[in-house]
């Protein structure tokens, strides 16, 4: 049993996740990003699970890292950190992972929310990489997932100031795809999930996985991945039975095969 | 926090705050901020409270900032205002714009700069005959802050929210109620009664669908069509879930008077 993390029984073929160490607002120590990394690799693996949604509580989804657990480490300390290992594992996860965010979701949180694919946040909701204000940098992909989500301006503004931005900002800028009213935010990221769930899942996994490379391949090969990638799905049950439920105007029925 | 420059209590749901310098018609230094500032967070925590009303004490309502607070000497280092403005007077207002419950303002005499936009950011005021209203910016060089360059077009319209802030013409409670600045302007003697009466009554209406409603308004002044329509549908999800509106209905098929908890 997870200590930091609650998960709900599984419903519809969506897993839901909520961070929960309410008292640190949710900071991430080592320990909950291990209970995350080894959830999503279990999750990975079970064919039940379809889409997961990721949330915190309604203060914050996280404020950051665990400052004090970071203060303990010297420089052998950092680069024996297991940490990025567990990043790692976070952003191989091959569903889709869709985060709601209510409240701060600053340094680590905001890092870990842009692991997600999809990310629904609420109106009050704010985004950030405070970590200059400590002397350091964002450790996480807070440099380099941002820039990508939002450009260089604003990404080097928030880096460089760790000033956060509202949830408005963050939509105009890209960095989540919809706002809501704060009570809403997670039932609106379910609803996403249950309808992602609905189809089919191995077309679902080469979706995740070709739109990921296009954030870090040229685009000749990005379209070369993705022809690989849809020519691949032409051997799957699940196409003929997509392309022929439609001509037949019913509903298809997806085996994950 | 023991307060000094207001006043605050909480009777029959109702948490009344009231500013208490009448010396100084009310204005605000750096100490009655942050008296506001608790008490506005005290209300918003308190379960007990399904209103908030404002009002001061003696002759004035608020004379906005108190000068004397400020050094503008010649020769002493220009003020940043921007940052007096951004730690007292804007959080101030966002928490009465996003108070979860009805605030009712109590304007028992000059209103005058940003205690003219404290009234104003209120959701139902009431005034008393002889208070009034001054954007009085201008005449120092500034332009109205608080809010009032927001909220006056949307009260008054462009035309009078830019002659007032421009001449810096007093305007009576009267005239504010004519022009739709303010809900009701009353006799000085019933101001504080009507103005209670009106909160305690808002105190046993359902709380949060009120709230709702003023999130909803709130949002309509920057939102499209469509978007309000979206947010009302939102909304009503959250509200239609509420025991009140349970209670509501139920009340009504039976021919009763609701009781309303407030969620």
């Amino acid at each position: 049993m997870p200590t930091f993390l609650l998960t709900e029984p599984l419903h519809n073929g969506v897993l839901i996740l909520r961070l929960n160490r309410p008292d640190a607002l949710n900071a991430l120590n080592t320990a909950l990003l291990e209970e995350l990394a080894d959830l999503l690799d279990d999750a990975g693996l079970n064919d039940d699970v379809r889409s997961v949604v990721i949330t915190g509580n309604e203060r914050a989804f996280a404020a950051g890292a665990d400052v004090r657990e970071m203060a303990g480490l010297d420089a052998v300390g950092v680069m024996q950190d297991p940490r990025p290992r567990y990043w790692a594992r976070i952003a191989a996860f091959p569903k889709p992972l869709i985060a709601a965010v209510n409240g701060y979701c600053l340094g680590g949180g905001c890092e870990l929310m842009m692991h997600a694919d999809i990310v629904v946040a609420s109106s009050d909701a704010q985004f950030g990489q405070p970590e200059i204000n400590l002397g350091i940098i964002p450790g996480a992909g807070g440099t380099q997932r941002l820039i990508r989500a939002v450009g260089k301006a604003l990404a080097s503004q928030m880096v460089m100031t760790g000033q956060p931005i509202d949830a408005e900002r963050a939509l105009q800028a890209g960095l989540v795809s919809e706002l809501t009213e704060p009570e809403l935010c997670l039932e609106r990221a379910i609803d996403i999930a249950r309808r992602i769930a609905r189809q089919a899942p191995l077309a679902m996994q080469q979706a995740k996985d070709v739109l990921n490379r296009a954030q870090e391949s040229h685009l000749a090969a990005g379209l070369a991945y993705e022809r690989k990638a849809f020519t691949l799905l032409a051997a799957t049950e699940d196409r003929n039975e997509g392309i022929r439920a439609f001509i037949e105007k019913r509903r298809p029925d997806y085996r994950g095969r | 926090m023991s307060y000094q420059h207001i006043e605050y209590r909480v009777d029959q749901g109702v948490a009344i705050l009231t500013f208490n310098r009448p010396a100084s018609l009310n204005s605000f230094n750096a100490e009655m901020h942050a008296e506001v500032r608790d008490a506005l967070k005290s209300a918003r925590r308190d379960a007990a409270v399904r209103c908030l009303m404002i009002t001061g004490n003696g002759r004035g309502f608020c004379a906005g900032q108190d000068l004397s607070d400020r050094n503008v000497a010649p020769g002493a280092e220009r003020p940043d205002l921007g940052q007096s403005i951004e730690r007292n007077y804007n959080p101030m207002i966002r928490a009465l714009r996003d108070f979860p419950a009805p605030v009712v303002c109590a304007v028992n005499g000059v209103a005058a700069g940003a205690g003219a936009n404290i009234a104003l950011a209120c959701d139902i005021v009431f005034a008393a005959r002889s208070a009034s209203f001054i954007q009085a910016f201008c005449k120092i060089g500034l332009v109205p802050d608080s809010g009032g360059t927001w909220t006056l077009p949307r009260l008054v319209g462009h035309a009078r929210a830019t002659a007032l802030s421009m001449l810096g013409d007093k305007i009576g409670a009267e005239q504010a109620a004519q022009w739709g600045m303010i809900w009701s302007c009353v006799e000085d003697d019933a101001l504080y009664d009507s103005a209670l009466a009106c909160a305690r009554q808002l105190a046993t209406q359902p709380t949060r669908g009120l709230a709702l409603i003023k999130r909803a308004l709130n949002a309509s002044s920057t939102n499209s069509l469509d978007q309000q329509l979206d947010l009302e549908r939102d909304l009503q999800t959250l509200a239609g879930r509420t025991d009140d509106y349970r209670e509501g209905v139920a009340a009504f098929m039976e021919k009763r008077q609701p009781q309303f908890q407030g969620n």
